[in-house]
């Protein structure tokens, strides 16, 4: 276990005290920012059950809106104010706000949460410069740190893990953070205090591929381009066999083609058997259909077949058939 | 009648292995045997019968009568049960090194009934460089009374070290004549139907064996031909291709249900009792192999009879360009002038051709493993009128 992933665990670091203190919370791995939020807040309701929770865009933030929000209410004696999307902040309110920093007020905890990038760089390293309480960096973890990630979960839950069996839920789950999290949480909540092996949590998640494999189909046949090669390249990079990948684009296409071509009228049953796709995706099939057209059909249909050839052996490079594959049949959606 | 008269028009390649069963009969008999050759490749497109060919030779060279078609040896050696022929067939991709070592050590052996040890290999083709490496010794320097027979669809199929070793033997694809005189005259077929067949089948024996017999190929053949002019839209080409995919699927469960059961309680037998309970070393290992290789025969069977009813669509359009373009020949598919003549008219030769690329590239597509399906829709889409 890498340091690095145990710092993304969800135990904590021992943390400051929050009140009194500025948290600053960058990097785009929005999940382990928002857990570090959380856990801020927690520790200020640990101190005070009735502390104050503001929460705002930096976008809405005018002049004088840092003094008004951290001084001292009427009512409660301690709050929490936490501001999102830190490059937001107008440039006016920046001198308020390092000013802020560099003298924290004592009964409230500010946290601020910057979602990565190079936007509002200047503002942030004129933050550090005033010695912040407290500095999270939320950077997603690298691919290998995954499993290391998916047994520190378990761990905080106090479950254990063998190290192949992390491998496959990372394989079969994939690069979501949240996703990950929860699913060692509720693997250890149905197991503990079993040891998860590989032998669990491949019958937890079987046929995990088969359903990655028909996202990345209906991203395309949607048209959503970006997401569509965004599910494929993590597809690829997670072992799922480029066969199941085409074999779900072959039954999504052959089931709109199908759909487009029922005979009107049929009730759900006999259409779903007509199409040849469970009744449940009667729904879906009908609302992809509307921006189908018979000829974009043919098209996305030859492209499939072309890059089941390619992947078998036929093309050099079948990560790129698979691309252009997603490509052509994204694009032959809505065109006559 | 013979072991000749089943070389279905193929007169001169009987004529020369007439003439070397009688050099082998003269060697055996103290002479010199000129003309007798002991390693030997046959070709010829599928159907043509080599492995027939090469069956028919091994019986005439076992017979004493120089292939009566009547005696025990005779029998046997076509069967290919006869203790002194070794018929190796594979339903795998490669003939691997160990077989043909094993092949080359039994085919040394001096044959019991003191004639020839015959050894046919029915798919040449499919020897590996190493396997061919292993077989080469054995084919230039023969133990005296070993004859091989090497089968493959070409020449140019089989590695060259082999090729070059051999003495070449082609077969011609017969004419439907020589198809329907065979027929009539040995399976008692009516000729009509006999011509039907022997056309139909494009010179392919077992095929027009299998249309002249069973209702069911015939019917087969029928709704296959009805498929072209039928891709009118999107869905007509849809359902064309999922019927043909499912036909081919329901032949290989045929093939399945028929064969392998079979298969597991002989190699049960093998293991004797104590296969059942697991405690037979070595079955597990033996059951998973053939369990493997039945699965593979499940597949190839679908892909050949996708491939057969591909043959025929292609037959199709072969007619079709034939009235497009006014060749003076007879029909392939009479039985369907009607349609041919409406798709003839409806379109050119050019977009004929187009279509009978379609269904040459979804045959490639088939032969390298694509997924059945998508390739006949893929293609039936490309055949849409
Ligand atoms: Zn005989």
């Amino acid at each position: 276990m890498s340091a690095a992933a145990d710092m993304l665990a969800a135990m904590p670091a021992p943390t400051p005290p929050p009140l009194g203190t500025v948290t600053l919370i960058a990097g785009p791995a929005e999940f382990l920012s928002e857990r570090a939020v959380a856990r801020v807040l927690s520790a200020v309701s640990a101190i005070d059950a009735d502390a104050d929770v503001t929460q705002i865009d930096a976008g809405a933030l005018g002049p004088g809106a840092m003094a008004e929000l951290t001084s001292p209410s009427l009512f409660a004696t301690a709050q929490t104010l936490v501001v999102r999307e830190l490059p937001d902040l107008p440039e006016g309110v920046h001198d308020e706000l390092v000013a802020y920093a560099a003298e924290p007020a004592a009964d409230v905890a500010l946290v601020l949460v910057h979602p990565g990038g190079p936007k509002g760089k200047r503002l942030l390293d004129r933050l550090r410069q005033t010695g912040l309480g407290h500095v999270v960096t939320s950077e997603p973890p690298k691919p290998w740190e995954l499993p290391g990630f998916v047994a520190a979960e378990v761990r905080h839950h106090r479950g254990t893990i063998t190290e192949d069996a992390a491998e496959f839920l990372v394989a079969a789950v994939g690069t979501d953070l949240r996703a990950l999290a929860a699913a060692a949480e509720q693997l250890v909540n149905d197991f503990s205090p079993e040891r998860l092996t590989i032998e669990i949590v491949r019958r937890y998640y079987d046929g995990h591929a088969e359903v990655k494999s028909f996202d990345i189909a209906d991203a395309a046949i949607d048209g959503q381009i970006a997401v569509a090669l965004e599910r494929l390249r993590w597809a690829l990079g997670n072992g799922v066999p480029a066969v199941l990948i085409t074999s779900a684009f072959a039954s999504g296409l052959r089931s709109l083609a199908r759909m487009q071509s029922a005979p009107r009228g049929l009730r759900d049953a006999d259409l779903a058997r007509e199409v040849g796709a469970p009744p449940f995706r009667l729904k879906s099939l009908r609302g992809q259909l509307r921006s189908w057209e018979g000829s974009g059909l043919t098209r996305g249909i030859q492209a499939v077949a072309q890059a089941d050839l390619d992947v078998k052996g036929g093309a050099g490079d079948p990560d790129y058939a698979l691309e252009r594959m997603v490509l052509t049949v994204a694009w032959a959606r809505g065109r006559r | 009648m013979s072991v000749w008269d089943d070389l279905i028009g193929q007169e001169p390649l009987a004529h020369t292995l007439r003439e070397a069963v009688a050099a082998a009969r003269d060697r055996l008999s103290g002479g010199s045997g000129r003309g007798m050759t002991s390693a030997w490749l046959v070709t010829g497109p599928p159907g043509s019968g080599r492995s027939n060919a090469a069956r028919a030779f091994a019986a005439a060279l076992q017979c004493r009568d120089g292939g009566c078609g009547q005696c025990h040896d005779c029998h046997t050696a076509l069967l290919g049960t006869h203790p002194n022929v070794t018929l190796v067939a594979t339903d795998r991709l490669s003939i691997g090194v160990d077989s043909v070592r094993e092949l080359v050590r039994s085919a040394a052996l001096m044959p019991a009934n003191g004639r020839w040890q015959v050894v046919v290999v029915e798919d040449a083709d499919r020897l590996t460089e190493d396997s061919a490496d292993a077989l080469l010794k054995s084919l230039e320097e023969p133990s005296p009374r070993t004859v091989w027979m090497l089968c493959a669809p070409t020449a140019e199929d089989v590695l060259v070290t082999v090729r070059s070793r051999c003495r070449l033997l082609v077969l011609r694809t017969p004419s439907p004549p020589a198809i329907t005189r065979m027929l009539v005259d040995r399976d008692g077929v009516p000729e009509v139907v006999a011509a039907f067949a022997a056309r139909a089948s494009q010179g392919h024996i077992g095929r027009a064996r299998r249309l002249a017999h069973d209702e069911a190929t015939r019917n087969r053949r029928r709704e296959i031909l009805r498929i072209p002019t039928s891709l009118i839209e999107l869905g007509a080409c849809m359902v064309a291709a999922a019927n043909l995919h499912e036909v081919a699927q329901e032949e290989g469960q045929g093939v399945a249900a028929t064969l392998d059961a079979k298969e597991v309680g002989d190699l049960e037998a093998i293991y004797g009792a104590s296969a059942r309970d697991g405690r037979a070393r070595g079955y597990p290992g033996a059951l998973s192999t053939l369990k493997k290789d039945q699965s593979k025969r499940r597949t190839r069977v679908v892909r050949d009879t996708i491939d057969g009813a591909l043959i025929d669509l292609l037959s199709f359009y072969r007619d079709v360009l034939a009235l497009q373009t006014g060749a003076r020949t007879a029909l392939v598919n009479d039985e369907v002038r009607a349609d041919i003549d409406s798709l003839a008219r409806r379109g050119s030769a050019d977009s004929t051709l187009r279509r009978m690329e379609a269904v040459l590239k979804c045959r490639e597509a088939i032969a390298a493993n694509a997924a059945p399906l998508l390739a006949l829709e893929s293609m039936m889409l490309d055949l849409r009128v």
